[in-house]
């Protein structure tokens, strides 16, 4: 029978045979959970019981739960000090990394080593730098020069910016590497018009470097921004004796879900909440997409 | 991502006209170079603390003062350490294997087949993209404890065995693989799995590597999932065993260190040998994912 086809018959017949295992892959394993979460948020259940239909009460809950406002700002606070830090800071190491030739590639290896990283190994070495003395690295460096020590992971004001450290520390190799290669994608001819020109470094920068950058730092701004939201790893590590403590001060929204859905066992709570993540990370990207757009 | 698409090799080397070597270029260097020491102090007090005796532990010196692997063995003898590497490893590898196939095969389809449904097959796949993880987590969980998949590889894996990620970075760059080798491989009388495998492949070796590269990290570094999916201790993945070890409260730090640097050091090697390499996948998968 497959003889008689047609060439582009038998086209149809191998394309949807390739298509036939990831198509029920995605149907099965992305596309069902995603409307099941969905569902499950207007349930109650906790995991023994029936399921019962809630309605908006889950939503409601969220909306009165002072927890959850707390851990609303805290997520966005690791994405608005985080995103800027990580680009501010990643874009100034490739802008000067780019104008070096000597142990070119040794200085970038140095750079980039902290992404091949685990963040749960690194979030337990960052965990003992913070330690009192005379546990932790930081501390015992401080006392070595007589200042008194600081609590980081213990206080509600530090134990946040403690916690971003090493998240940022671990993704800022990546962004250095994208920079560099959008640095390298700029004509020189643009360059040597400003050199006869006789413009200076600050505007070459300004009205150069920076609006020929623009798509790699909306794809820097995006990428970083998704996996601030995101944080989870780093925070949990830090803080497993009271996960996302002290008093709620680290706990960011995946967190929540995770304490609401695996110790609480409150399904719907926790997928009305997932939903609301999956809400933000959703208005991000079409941010992203407008700011692509309009370029 | 931008419309000049210039080679990650090109985007790579140095640049051609060498520069003067004045004092702002020297210290430019020791800048950079101070910050790039600063980058790697975390891994090397790690690495360091795992070397040194107890007694020494809460010394600042970087360079233990007598060196000693004695961690490493109380580590791996307590047996532990040893199951969950085994399991990232065979973990990591399995879903590497299954994403370089399918990923490239779907890849494949979407880039050179003509077919009904295929723009439908297309937008569905990149729905998927915009569908955080996290929201996934609590039905995978239903589904894992129905079908009895909870505490066991399969279901540990069977979340990323594909990757929306995967499948348009390989999309991309079957795009340059010209239409007249397909044509000519379909003369000769090949099918076309025959085509896919042994004319497409081979010509995207590159992008297959850097999606092997981006595909193993993810696997041995991931937390949330292996952290739910699983319940007993010899089922764990290396960070969710190196979590809950560093929580047991008699643990000693210089302990905890070389744990967090037996699942580190792994990558470091591999990423040391094949730096350039891997560095070129990051950018290629970088602008064109």
């Amino acid at each position: 029978m497959y003889r008689n086809l047609t060439i582009r018959q038998k086209q149809i017949v191998w394309a949807w045979a390739f298509l036939a295992i990831p198509v029920l892959f995605y149907t099965v394993i992305r596309f069902y959970p995603t409307g099941n979460a969905i569902l499950i948020s207007f349930q109650n259940w906790n995991l023994l019981g029936d399921r019962t239909w809630a309605g908006m009460e889950n939503y409601q809950k969220l909306w009165n739960d002072p927890v959850f406002w707390k851990v609303f700002k805290n997520t966005f606070i690791y994405l608005l000090l985080g995103t800027p830090i990580s680009l501010v800071l990643s874009f100034v190491i490739a802008y000067h990394l780019d104008k070096l030739r000597f142990m070119h590639g040794f200085l970038r290896m140095l750079y980039f080593l902290p992404f091949m990283t685990s963040a749960v190994a690194m979030a337990w070495v960052w965990r003992w730098f913070y330690q009192d003395v005379p546990i932790g690295l930081f501390n015992n460096i401080l006392a070595g020069f007589g200042i008194p020590q600081i609590a980081f992971l213990q206080s509600t004001t530090n134990a946040l910016p403690a916690v971003l450290a090493p998240a940022v520390w671990a993704g800022l190799g990546f962004q250095v590497i994208i920079f560099m290669a959008g640095l390298r994608a700029i004509p020189t001819s643009y360059y040597e018009a400003a050199k006869i020109d006789g413009v200076g470094w600050f505007t070459v920068l300004t009205q150069i470097t920076i609006p020929l950058l623009r798509p790699t730092i909306v794809f820097i701004v995006v990428f970083s921004s998704i996996g601030f939201l995101r944080i989870f790893d780093h925070v949990f590590n830090m803080t497993t004796n009271n996960p996302g403590g002290p008093l709620n001060a680290t706990k960011p929204l995946v967190l929540m879900i995770y304490d609401t859905a695996f110790n609480g066992f409150d399904m719907g709570y926790a997928a009305a909440q997932t939903v609301v993540l999956f809400t933000i990370l959703l208005i991000v990207s079409l941010i992203q997409l407008r700011l692509l757009r309009s370029t | 991502m931008s419309d000049i698409a210039p080679s990650a090799d090109t985007l790579l080397m140095a640049k051609p006209a060498p520069r003067s070597r004045n004092m702002g270029q020297i210290l430019r260097w020791l800048i950079l170079f101070i910050g790039g020491i600063a980058m790697i102090m975390p891994i090397a007090y790690m690495i360091s603390t795992s070397l040194k005796w107890p007694h020494e532990v809460y010394n600042v010196n970087l360079i233990p003062e007598e060196p000693t692997i004695e961690n490493y063995t109380y580590v791996l003898e307590d047996g532990r350490f040893y199951w969950w590497f085994v399991n990232s490893i065979i973990i990591a590898t399995v879903t590497t294997i299954c994403n370089l196939l399918f990923d490239s095969l779907v890849g494949y389809t979407l880039c050179k087949f003509r077919f009904p449904g295929r723009t439908i097959v297309f937008i569905a796949i990149l729905c998927t993209l915009m569908i955080p993880t996290e929201m996934l987590v609590i039905p995978w969980y239903l589904m894992s404890q129905s079908f009895g998949w909870l505490d066991s590889y399969w279901g540990i894996m069977f979340p990323g065995l594909m990757t929306a990620f995967g499948t348009f970075l390989m999309k991309q760059f079957f795009e340059s693989v010209p239409d007249d080798f397909i044509e000519a491989a379909r003369i000769d009388g090949l099918n076309e799995l025959q085509i896919w495998w042994t004319v497409a492949m081979p010509l995207v070796k590159p992008a297959l590597a850097a999606l092997a590269i981006f595909v193993f990290l993810g696997n041995w570094t991931a937390f949330l999932w292996p952290l739910i999916v699983t319940n007993s201790v010899d089922m764990y993945t290396i960070p969710v065993g190196l979590s809950g070890f560093g929580d047991e409260a008699d643990v000693a730090w210089e302990l905890i260190m070389t744990g967090a640097a037996i699942s580190t050091i792994p990558t470091l090697v591999v990423f040391l040998i094949f730096q350039r390499f891997i560095i070129r996948g990051v950018v290629m998968a970088g602008l064109k994912g």
